[in-house]
């Protein structure tokens, strides 16, 4: 028993401290005296990074993670500033958020809306995040977006290019930097029109998901609009790796334009499949056979090697832009990293700037205070021209780029030059515009 | 017409590649009694072997061209591969240019002894355990491969081109009397199709006409009796995995100018290769054969528009449906045999 | 007690003693330490240890005892997460009646499906199965949007018809899942100097339902009917031969473990009320394969530990970056840290799957009853006395 030091007095102790514990513990419930979820108190604030790490997007998420590492250095005063220096907000001074240092978390969202909001749980409930950022598809920013939401913290959207994100599923916690569907629709169609004629009909070959679908329906609008005719529409499975057997019918069916609404693996794996039929090379109708990707990603065209010559599509920044933010950006980004940043780098450099600035312009971290400092914020010097975040339904309004894939690359980076840089006011919507209807963004949350 | 001549066409195609994987899946279950979730990844292997090939082949020295400048503005540096500088820029050119055939060369080495160290290393100490055993531990090598494969290559896909000459498709329509564009194909796929044929073909006349191939069918038969009779089956096996390896591998080579190879394309796969096995019947290899080409075409008509718009859909289940049929109908699949694996 | 005799009861104790305090266990390390990264204990991934323990535990009641692998069985869960979110937008958010209905209807699903694919046996009894939750997967993502949300998953929304409560609270937001009042996501957190511990109904719910579910596990494995399903798994033939029809068991067996992945499946909606479409693809399916022979088929705790390991690594290892390395190995100096990070960075963060990979494939090698199997080694060494004993009645039926 002597060796023992569980001892009356012993556990007395031991109790007396345990009671001590007890007695005087801070305690955080879900309505307790916080002001907010996950008010910074210490020295420093967290942001949590939730983008893919593994899976089919893993290059992407890497990226990210990079412009979210030069955001974070830049923020804290590092760096050469990079575009906080061009921004047009000088609120940020260099020294972490309103004198908290800026630390981060990062996690794995798998491209699954699953394993996605799990990270970002975790961020929010372990770590402590303020705010959640990142990921490479709408499904994945849809579902973070509503758990932000549910939680009280702020989120801003990385690479989500449906219309649903600022549309149906709207969230008055969620932000969106990154352009849409239906954008990209109005801002290819004239282009198409001029290169291609306003005779011509489309055959459309869409992923079979939310994103594919708004897709899908935006490029039909506004084509349509313009005098093309659509012949077909047809789904392809998310699963499917060869697109043979969705290729080979549309020399046969009239069209002399093929649109692929794929994204990612699907877009390479689709685009290399219609160049291998040599749709390029045919004439149909009396004129040449085009092929459309709406939207282009520079890593994913990578992928998809030579075959992006002379194809269509749009994108949301790339970094041969000539204005001093994207050269500033471009610059630090590629001294630090020793390549140029892809778009998806770009709009979550900026979406954390973004978080930043409007932080320090509100004066707290407050989800609500933060979302009223972002709401109806005009910009410029983020490398897409001036942009206004509307209030109406937390999306950016910019310039978007329409580009081609370039003849003659220099380098392996040197893949896409900008056709046109179409002008805000055109790709501009009303909130209540039929495809993005059926929501509403309810009231700001901040938890606690 | 054209259309389903066209899209017969595709499943032969499609059907080619079920087919090389299920054949060294089915290679391997007959063999060893083993089933090798990792199989996937040896064909995912085998494309990278392209990959690798074509980069050897590039491999490059920079110069700096004061004349260019690359996106920060500094001088550009331009590369200048060692194949061209030293067999001369045409000699050089088709040397990079025909990467994937001849990466056919050099990827049977490879995978043999890839297959030889998974048998030796790992699989040899799976056959008395139970399935579920091979089956995660092989689950577990396919995600380490993968993963090594990630860390190496990214996780992009990365284009890996067919020869100048097989680009661009062949108009199978003007000769069989339809207009011009009714039926085209590219003609890499039909390389493909030939390729799968002539292994397949190659694999059968192996087991059927040589005396190693006699010995490792009556070791199929009757493991027991054939190590009675004083043969070193178990040296064997282990060939035939390295051959079932290699095979995978070179269905994975072939395949890298139709997709772009990234490195989950072997789970891709991975379960379509087993339902296609399953359905063929377990340890069958003509079952193997039939029922990759038969998936292939089914797949292939189903994505058909006409059939999509009475079942839509239909496309992105019918190859689990016709498994569920088959199953249903024919206990043992195609061309399975009693008491294999019903335990 | 319980109906348990004594080693069955003193088991579920302990497992009732460590869901009970897990949220002490699994935060061992202070809150503002280097080590914190390991620690599990916030809310999310305690639920997430729960119910993946149901999810596996019910598992194994078919496989385990009937030597029938599932490749499908996340179908099950996926509906029952459908149902659920259903049951919020449409009636309450009462969790009750949504995990009832959760259960209910992966219990009809998994009768459809048991009824077909138990016709076959063996590998033609995975591939079917797997057939139907891949068909079912396939579906969701797509032509079935309007029931599923497809790609984004079936969330609620502000203007949900609920017919018991309000369609937004009076701020103006989506009300929470709660079980009479006691709100999923309420959470308290203790701090004690410089540990910190989250209390969270959410998980508490979970883990009462878990200790609910292993009961009845334990009571199914030692029940005449457990014995009838090992029957099956031992000598169908024999089985036959003795006037016996297996199906009904097999069935039976099969639509129980449909039921508590419809049980899991509900929970994770209650906790967190969206339902995704990936919940059912294979790689899930296959998943609590992996659990469940990690742990030790046929054992009753053994998936318990298996879907923890799992889930574990996924949340945890997942998060570590190189700044969290660099972090660790601060103390040394420079080029060593550098070295020990570029050493230690193929393996965490987005290299955790090589980590699992590697884990696995050391486990079914050197443990091929799973982990249980490792714990019994583990305490054998500490009871040289009567390693005979220990073995004969803990050993472990090996998967089949």
């Amino acid at each position: 028993m002597s060796k023992s030091n569980l001892t009356r007095r012993g556990l007395i102790k031991t109790s007396a401290i345990a009671g001590a514990g007890v007695a005087l513990p801070t305690i955080f419930t879900a309505s307790s005296a916080a002001a907010f979820t996950n008010e910074p108190t210490g020295g420093s604030v967290t942001l949590g990074f939730n983008v893919p790490q593994t899976g089919p997007y893993a290059d992407e998420g890497a990226d990210e993670l990079r412009a979210y590492e030069l955001a974070v250095e830049h923020l804290n005063g590092g760096g050469d500033g990079g575009m906080m220096n061009t921004f047009s907000s000088k609120a940020l001074q260099g020294n972490g958020i309103m004198g908290k240092k800026v630390e981060y978390v990062t996690g794995d969202t798998q491209t699954k809306s699953d394993a996605a909001r799990a990270s970002a749980k975790s961020m929010i409930e372990k770590d402590s995040a303020i705010m959640i950022t990142g990921g490479s598809s709408s499904g994945v920013a849809v579902a973070v977006q509503g758990l932000c939401q549910e939680a009280g913290v702020i989120f801003m959207a990385g690479l989500t290019h449906s219309n649903d994100t600022t549309g149906k599923d709207k969230k008055a916690n969620g932000f969106r930097h990154f352009f849409n569907a239906y954008m990209s629709g109005a801002a290819l169609a004239p282009v198409l029109q001029s290169l291609y004629g306003s005779d011509r009909k489309a055959y459309h070959l869409t992923a079979d998901y939310t994103w594919g679908w708004t897709q899908e329906e935006s490029i039909v609008a506004s084509t349509e609009s313009l005098g093309w005719e659509t012949v077909n529409t047809v789904k392809t499975p998310l699963a499917a790796t060869d697109f043979s057997s969705y290729i080979a019918p549309v020399l046969n069916s009239g069209a002399d334009v093929l649109v692929l609404n794929h994204y990612g693996g699907n877009m390479v794996n689709s685009l290399t499949n219609a160049v291998q039929f040599g749709l390029r090379d045919k004439q149909v109708n009396g004129k040449n056979f085009e092929i459309v990707v709406p939207l282009y990603s520079r890593l994913m065209a990578r992928g998809a090697g030579e075959n992006v010559k002379g194809i269509h599509g749009s994108t949301n920044w790339h970094w041969s832009l000539q204005d001093d933010a994207s050269k500033a950006f471009v610059k630090s980004f590629g001294e630090k990293y020793g390549f140029p940043p892809s778009q998806a780098a770009h709009t979550c450099y900026v979406q954390t700037l973004l978080y930043a600035d409007a932080v320090t312009r509100a004066g707290s971290f407050n989800p609500c205070a933060v979302a009223e400092a972002l709401e109806g914020f005009e910009f410029d010097g983020m490398g897409n021209g001036k942009t206004l975040y509307r209030a109406e339904d937390h999306q950016c309004f910019k310039d978007v780029l329409v580009v081609r894939g370039k003849e003659n690359p220099t380098s392996e980076f040197d893949l896409l030059e900008v056709v046109e840089v179409t002008p805000a006011a055109q790709v501009t919507y009303e909130p209540d515009h039929p495809m993005f209807a059926g929501g509403e963004l309810g009231a700001c949350n901040p938890g606690a | 017409m054209d259309a389903i001549i066209l899209q017969i066409l595709n499943g032969l195609d499609k059907g080619s590649a079920y087919a090389l994987i299920a054949l060294g899946l089915t290679l391997i279950f007959g063999t060893l009694g083993v089933v090798n979730f990792a199989h996937g990844a040896l064909f995912m292997i085998g494309a990278f072997c392209a990959v690798t090939l074509s980069r050897i082949l590039n491999l490059s020295y920079e110069t700096i061209d004061p004349n260019k400048t690359d996106f920060l503005g500094n001088p550009a540096k331009v590369k200048t591969t060692y194949v061209e500088d030293w067999l001369g820029p045409e000699m050089g050119g088709a040397i990079i240019d025909w990467a994937v055939p001849l990466a056919i060369l050099f990827s049977i080495p490879v995978m043999i002894a890839i297959g030889f160290i998974m048998e030796r290393g790992l699989i040899k100490h799976f056959y008395k355990r139970p399935h579920a055993d091979q089956i995660l531990v092989t689950f577990g090598l396919a995600i380490v491969l993968q993963e090594i494969i990630k860390y190496f290559y990214g996780a992009n896909p990365i284009p890996t081109g067919a020869p100048e000459v097989f680009r661009g498709s062949f108009d199978f329509g003007v000769m069989l009397g339809f207009d011009p564009n009714a039926i085209i194909y590219p003609y890499w796929r039909l390389v493909y199709f030939a390729f799968a044929a002539v292994i397949i073909g190659g694999v059968f006349a192996f087991l059927q006409f040589t005396t190693f191939g006699m010995v490792v069918r009556a070791g199929m038969a009757d493991r027991e009796t054939v190590q009675l009779l004083g043969i070193n089956i178990d040296k064997r096996f282990t060939i035939m995995f390295g051959i079932a390896a290699a095979v995978a591998g070179l269905a994975g080579v072939m395949y890298a100018p139709i997709n772009s190879p990234n490195y989950h394309m072997g789970m891709d796969f991975l379960v379509l290769s087993f339902v296609v096995v399953v359905v063929g019947g377990m340890g069958s290899l003509p079952g193997a054969v039939l029922a990759g080409f038969l998936l292939g075409v089914l797949e292939s008509f189903a994505s058909m528009n006409e059939i999509k718009s009475i079942l839509p859909g239909i496309d992105q289940i019918i190859i689990y449906l016709v498994a569920i049929i088959i199953l249903l109908t024919r206990p043992r699949g195609l061309m399975g045999r009693k008491g294999v694996m019903e335990e | 007690m319980l109906g348990l005799n004594k080693r069955d009861f003193s088991l579920l104790l302990i497992v009732a003693v460590l869901a009970l305090c897990a949220p002490f266990i699994l935060n061992p390390f202070p809150a503002d330490s280097a080590m914190a990264q390991f620690n599990a204990g916030y809310p999310d991934l305690m639920q997430r240890f729960a119910i993946y323990g149901i999810f596996a535990i019910g598992f194994n009641i078919l496989f385990g005892l009937t030597g029938y692998l599932s490749f499908g069985h996340a179908a099950f869960l996926g509906v029952g997460s459908y149902s659920a979110v259903w049951m919020f937008k449409l009636l309450s958010m009462n969790v009750i009646p949504a995990i009832l209905l959760s259960v209910v209807v992966a219990g009809l699903f998994s009768l459809l499906i048991g009824f077909i694919s138990l016709r076959r046996s063996g590998i033609y009894f995975s591939i079917l199965t797997l057939a139907f939750a891949q068909m079912s997967f396939n579906l969701a993502y797509s032509v079935l949007t309007p029931i599923t949300n497809g790609e984004t998953g079936l969330q609620l929304t502000l203007d949900d018809p609920r017919i018991l409560g309000v369609s937004r609270t009076e701020d103006g937001s989506i009300p929470v899942t709660n079980l009479f009042g006691i709100e999923m996501r309420e959470f308290t957190t203790l701090n004690f100097g410089n540990w910190s511990f989250d209390i969270s109904a959410g998980y508490y719910l979970c883990a009462v339902l878990m200790l609910l579910s292993f009961y009845i596990a334990i009571r199914i494995f030692r029940s005449p009917f457990g014995m009838m399903l090992r029957a099956i798994k031992s000598n169908n033939t024999r089985m036959t031969y003795t006037g016996l029809n297996a199906r009904p068991y097999a069935l039976a067996a099969f639509v129980i473990s449909g039921m508590y992945a419809g049980l899991a499946g509900g929970l994770l909606a209650s906790m967190d009320p969206l339902a995704g479409a990936e919940r059912m693809q294979w790689t899930a399916s296959g998943e609590v394969v992996l659990m469940t022979i990690l742990g030790g088929a046929g054992t009753l705790i053994g998936p318990v530990l298996g879907a923890g390991f799992i889930k574990y690594f996924e949340n945890i290892f997942s998060k570590i970056n190189d700044g969290v390395l660099h972090s660790w190995f601060s103390f040394m100096p420079d080029g060593i840290e550098n070295l020990m990070v570029t050493l230690v960075h193929p393996f965490v963060g987005k290299g955790w799957h090589l980590t699992l990979g590697l884990l696995f494939m050391l486990v079914v090698i050197f443990l091929p009853g799973g982990l249980v199997e490792g714990g019994q080694r583990i305490a054998r060494l500490f009871r040289r006395k009567k390693p005979d004993d220990a073995k004969k009645s803990t050993q472990s039926t090996p998967a089949e």
